[in-house]
Parts: structure tokens; sequence; C-alpha cells
């Protein structure tokens, strides 16, 4: 029989480790020992999960910093959240479940053409270019969200622009106020939806990184010239990976609005994306088991610290600080690359492809 | 038109305060190679420091000013010995990270000190304002000053960096940093005196800010810094009369956006403009193109 190669192996534990998190979740739930305040986190862990695998795409898998995640997060949530309403006005009777599936379908549909019309000007730039013109249209989409108006006349869904709002007017999304009246989804089928998302996500983001356009992907990130020079053409797929991770962060953007039951733009700052960023980096940079613990545990962290309240944020900036100089000592990283030679070593050698004493 | 010429003057004013912030974003990244997240929130403490200097202990506004550039200054070396140096070899992503960790560290420290509620700086300029055409154009003494000492820092940073030893050095080494230090530049010694005066900018560019927009909190440095970071791309960074010339500009679109189009819009406006000369000129107004090598 053929050994299953290493990388199916880290796949495999991947879903594993998400399947046997969500159960224990939800046996947690069942036996009524999971707090409350941690209950309300549960959907927007799964939503912060998807955001930094999808982050983790652009980011390490393309190489490209980006610094406005959360800007499609923003337009997948409010575009889910207003088609969710209005869903709910046309068909009055129609069931959570529904309601939460068809908003993240929207969201990610409306989050991918932004992506695909964003991606068009920034992906022409590199390095820190790129990343303060992704900031850019972070912000842009917020201030635009700010002057966006929509309501619902019977069942047609109206929207105007910059108006002031008129106080007789019940609004699904009112400017700078954001969503309100968000007909919310239950916080048990909330996470549901939330761990089948993730699980979408992950099958989407490790097929592609294992397909030949991932291969070219990562080609294009570690020597574009190269890339180049054998045929890959750079634009066509760093536009799919930077869509791609688009799409998935409107169908989080989604979930997490729909968590709520009033959501303001300012939620989706640059702070966002800066928070979303230090999970993908705190996980390691391309390692997408790695972003998935790192945004669970980070997105807990301040909870958990709630007990030293006005020094939790304190607690959480020197955590960061030391975590990212540990393990960047010359001691540390001359260790962790020690340790994964010997284990190469020890598999070349258990596959036969070089005996001992021969020169690696 | 005078309303379009006091926009004008209210413009420049704040735009020269952006481009002192955006200096010190720019002479740390042409050296370091690093985004100083931090930088933002550098020009907070500076400002609370001058806050504290005057309404706490009452000194002189001018002792004030320069005891936060003292405290800024050595703020400024000492986040770059504790967080930054023990990186240098590590991956720009990862000094980023740190950059953030310690911008909320700052913010959280000054939460601590100073509260959340926001102070109301009171100007550091005494004398009254300038009014010209039949007293219908009036420009605020801020504005002036705020004009004037963008300038003057921009003349005495051309001339450091062009004449004294140790800016020579700062040029070697965001040039070449390898062969910087085999030519004897202590290449520490230069980095970190990068961030001493980027920081003194800093703590300048904190009072004067405070004294145009008065209201100081600990999240007062964020906007700003990030818009200067934008003016710093925007004028090509590592590059000092385009931190300057992006910092001005920046200034007068977003105040005449905010005045002539939408109040909403003025920070859409001006990243929108960052965008489309990017797109034109991929490395920013006055930077150098970088060419690649195979």
């Amino acid at each position: 029989m053929k050994k299953p190669n290493r990388r199916f192996v880290t796949n495999l534990c991947t879903y594993l480790m998400v399947i046997i998190a969500f159960f224990v979740c939800r046996s947690m739930i069942d036996a009524g020992t999971m707090s409350r305040s941690m209950k309300g986190q549960l959907v927007p862990i799964c939503a912060y999960i998807v955001m930094a695998i999808s982050l983790n795409l652009t980011v390490g898998i393309s190489g490209e910093l980006s610094l406005g995640h959360a800007g499609f997060m923003s337009i997948g949530a409010f575009s889910g959240i207003i088609f969710a309403g209005w869903l709910r006005a046309v068909v009055p009777d129609v069931g959570n479940e529904v309601r939460l599936l068809l908003a993240i379908l929207v969201g990610g549909v409306f989050a991918l053409a932004a992506g695909f019309l964003i991606g068009i000007p920034v992906l022409r730039l590199r390095g820190d270019y790129l990343a303060i013109v992704t900031l850019a249209f972070g912000e842009i989409i917020r201030s635009l969200l700010n002057l966006c108006y929509f309501w619902l006349e019977g069942t047609d869904l109206r929207f105007s622009f910059g108006s002031s709002p008129d106080p007789a007017i019940k609004y699904l999304f009112n400017g700078p106020a954001g969503a309100q009246n968000v007909a919310k989804i239950p916080t048990e089928t909330g996470f549901i939806g939330g761990f089948i998302l993730v699980l979408v996500t992950l099958f989407v983001v490790l097929n592609l990184i294992g397909s030949r356009s991932g291969r070219a992907i990562m080609a294009a990130r570690d020597n574009r010239i190269a890339a180049e020079s054998v045929g890959v053409n750079i634009t066509k797929y760093k536009m799919m990976a930077f869509t791609v991770s688009a799409c998935l962060a409107g169908m989080a953007g989604a979930l997490f609005g729909l968590n709520y039951s009033t959501l303001q733009s300012v939620k989706f700052n640059v702070d966002a994306s800066i928070q979303v960023l230090v999970f993908v980096v705190l996980g390691g940079i391309g390692n997408i088991w790695g972003s998935i613990i790192s945004a669970a545990l980070l997105y807990v962290l301040p909870e958990m610290l709630r007990t030293f309240s006005t020094y939790r944020m304190l607690i959480y900036a020197i955590v960061l600080i030391i975590v990212m100089i540990i393990t960047n000592l010359p001691l540390v990283r001359g260790f962790v690359t020690q340790l994964s030679n010997a284990s190469e070593r020890r598999r070349m050698h258990r596959d036969g492809k070089i005996r001992k004493g021969d020169a690696v | 038109m005078v309303i379009f010429l006091s926009h004008l003057v209210n413009g420049v004013s704040l735009g020269s305060v952006y481009a002192i912030i955006a200096l010190g974003y720019s002479m740390v990244y042409g050296i370091a190679k690093m985004l100083n997240f931090a930088h933002g929130d550098v020009i907070m403490v500076g400002a609370y420091v001058c806050y504290s200097a005057i309404q706490y202990w009452g000194l002189p506004p001018f002792v004030g000013i320069l005891l936060s550039m003292v405290v800024c200054t050595l703020l400024g070396m000492l986040i770059e010995f504790g967080a930054y140096r023990p990186l240098r070899q590590a991956t720009s992503l990862a000094v980023l990270i740190t950059a953030i960790g310690v911008s909320y560290l700052l913010q959280n420290v000054a939460l601590l000190i100073w509260g959340a509620n926001p102070k109301v700086f009171s100007s550091v300029v005494g004398f009254g304002s300038l009014t010209l055409f039949n007293g219908e154009l009036k420009i605020t003494s801020e504005a002036l000053i705020t004009i004037v000492v963008s300038v003057l820092i921009m003349v005495g940073l051309t001339l450091f960096t062009g004449k004294t030893r140790m800016g020579k050095a700062m040029r070697a080494v965001s040039e070449d940093r390898g062969a910087a230090e085999l030519m004897g530049i202590n290449v520490n010694r230069t980095i970190s005196m990068t961030f001493a005066i980027g920081s003194a900018l800093a703590a300048i560019a904190g009072v004067l800010l405070c004294s145009s927009y008065p209201a100081l909190m600990p999240t007062t440095g964020s906007m700003p810094g990030i818009k200067a970071f934008t003016a710093a791309v925007f004028g090509g960074i590592g590059s000092i009369p385009g931190a300057m010339l992006g910092g001005i500009l920046l200034g007068i679109i977003e105040i005449l956006g905010k005045a002539y189009i939408s109040t909403e819009l003025g920070d859409a406006l001006v990243f929108a403009v960052l965008i489309i000369i990017l797109l034109f000129k991929p490395s920013g107004l006055l930077g150098r193109p970088e060419r690649e090598k195979v």
C-alpha cells in the first residue's frame, strides 16, 4: 500500500481538530458547563477562524500583505444582513437555517465581486505599497458605507446614498448607525452554520493549495520572475488567491453580522484588519491549522483576561510583543530548524532516500 | 474665494502636521525597512506629556514642548532597543506585528495613566490670529506656527542628512546596510538615532496637532498616524521632500474634500487619491522606482 504523504496527514489532522473542537463545544453546551459569555463568543470565533484562514491565503500562500481584509468582511456582513432582512419580508416563514445559508452565499458573492474590482488595481503594486492600498480600500469601503441607507417598502428594497435619514422609516441599514433591527440567528444555529463554514473554508483553501493553481500561486510568491519565465500567469493566479480570499471573508462577515441585532461599520476598521493579521502571523504564515488555533485562542484571550479588567489589553499587547521576540530569537529559531531538519532526515532515512553516513 | 483661501490655509496647516509625522515614518522606513505602526502613538504620548507639563505642573508651554520632545526621544530609542532590535534578522511581517503590539501597549499605558476621557488641550501658541482682506480671511496663529515649524524642520533635516556625519551614515545605511557596516558605520547606533529624531518630530507634531484640534485621547494618534503613513507612501516612502509634499497635499485634499464634497467622504477621498497616484507612479510622487534584479 502506498504510504499517505505528509500533506495529506496534516490536512486530515486539521479537519479532525475542527470536528473534535466542534463536538466538545456542543457537548459542553448540552451539559450546560459553558458560560454564557463563552457561548456568545462561539459564532464570532468561527467567523474569525474563517477570516484568519482566508487572510492566510492572501498573506501566507500568495505572499501579499493585506491590511484591508475587514473591508471584505464588512461588505459580506452588510449585504448578508440586508438580504436576510429582505428575505424575511418576502417569505415571512423562512427558516433560520435557510436565511443564514442564503445570507452567507450573498455575502460571499458581493465580497467576491468587490475583491475582483479591488484586485485589479491593487495587484499591480508590490510589497508595502500594496499593503497601504489595501488599507486605503478598507477605509474607503467604511466611509462609503456610512453614506448608504437601505430600507424596505413592503417587500421592495429601497436604497439611498448620502441623504439624511428620515425618522419615520425603519431602516435596515442606517448609514453611520449601521445595521439595525437585524433578526439575528440563534446561537445554536449560528454555531452549526459557523462550523460548516469553517469546514468549507478549509476544504476550499487546502484543496487550492494542493492543486496546480496553488503551486502556481506559491511559485509566483517565491520568485515572481522565475515563475513568469516558466509560463505562470502571475496576474491570473494572484487574482485567484485574492478573490477567493475576499469571498471567504465576505462569508465570514455574513455569519458574524447575523449574530448581532445591531452592527456598525466601525467594527470593521483598520484595527479589525490588523487583528486578523495578528492571528495569521502568530499562527504561522502559510500554516492553516496554526491560523485556526491562534484565531480561536487570541479571540478568547481578551475575554479570559476580563478578570484583570483595565489591564487586559495591556497584557495582550505585552504577550504579543514577547511572543514575537521569543519566536524570533536566534537561539529558538536555530532550535526549531534543527528539529525540523532532524525529522526530515529521519523521514528520508525511513523512506530509503538516504543511508546512514550520507552527507545531507 | 476668501473662503477657499481659508480652507486652503487650514489644509496646508493640517498637511504640515501630517508632513512632520510622515518624515518620522519615512526616515524609519528608509533606514530600518520597517513600518513603524507605533509612530502614531508616540505622537499621542508627546501631546499628553506636554499637556501634563502645562496643566499639572504649571510649566510654561515652551518647557512643556521641550520636555515632551525629550520624553519621546527616549521613548523612541527605548522602543527600538527593546522591541525592534531583537528582531533585526526577523521577517518584516514579524516586525510589523511587534510594532502593532507596541502601539497597543502605548495606547493602554496612556489609558491607565490619563484615563479614557478626552482632555482639552489648550493651545501652546499665545498670540492672536492674522487677519487679511479687511478681516475676511482669518489665519489662526496655530496654523501659521505649524506651517513655519514644518518648513524649518524640513530644511533642518535636509541639511542634517546632507552635511553631517550622522546624516551621511543614515543615508548609507538606508542605501545598503551590509555595505555600510563593512565601511565601519555603527548600524545599531544609526538606527537608534533615526528613531530618536523621528520620535522627537512626533512629539512636535503631537503638540501642534492638539493645538489645532484640542481633544486628546489615548487613540488620538492612530488616525493621524495612518494618514501620515499614507502621506509618506504618497510622496515616495524613504524620501524627505516626498514626505513633506505628500503630507501637505494630503492635508489640502482632506480639508477641501470635507469642505466642498462631503464631510463623511473626506477620508475616503484622501485614500482614493492615494490609490490613483500609486497606479500611475507605483513608487510615489518623488520615490525612486525600484529596479528588479534576477
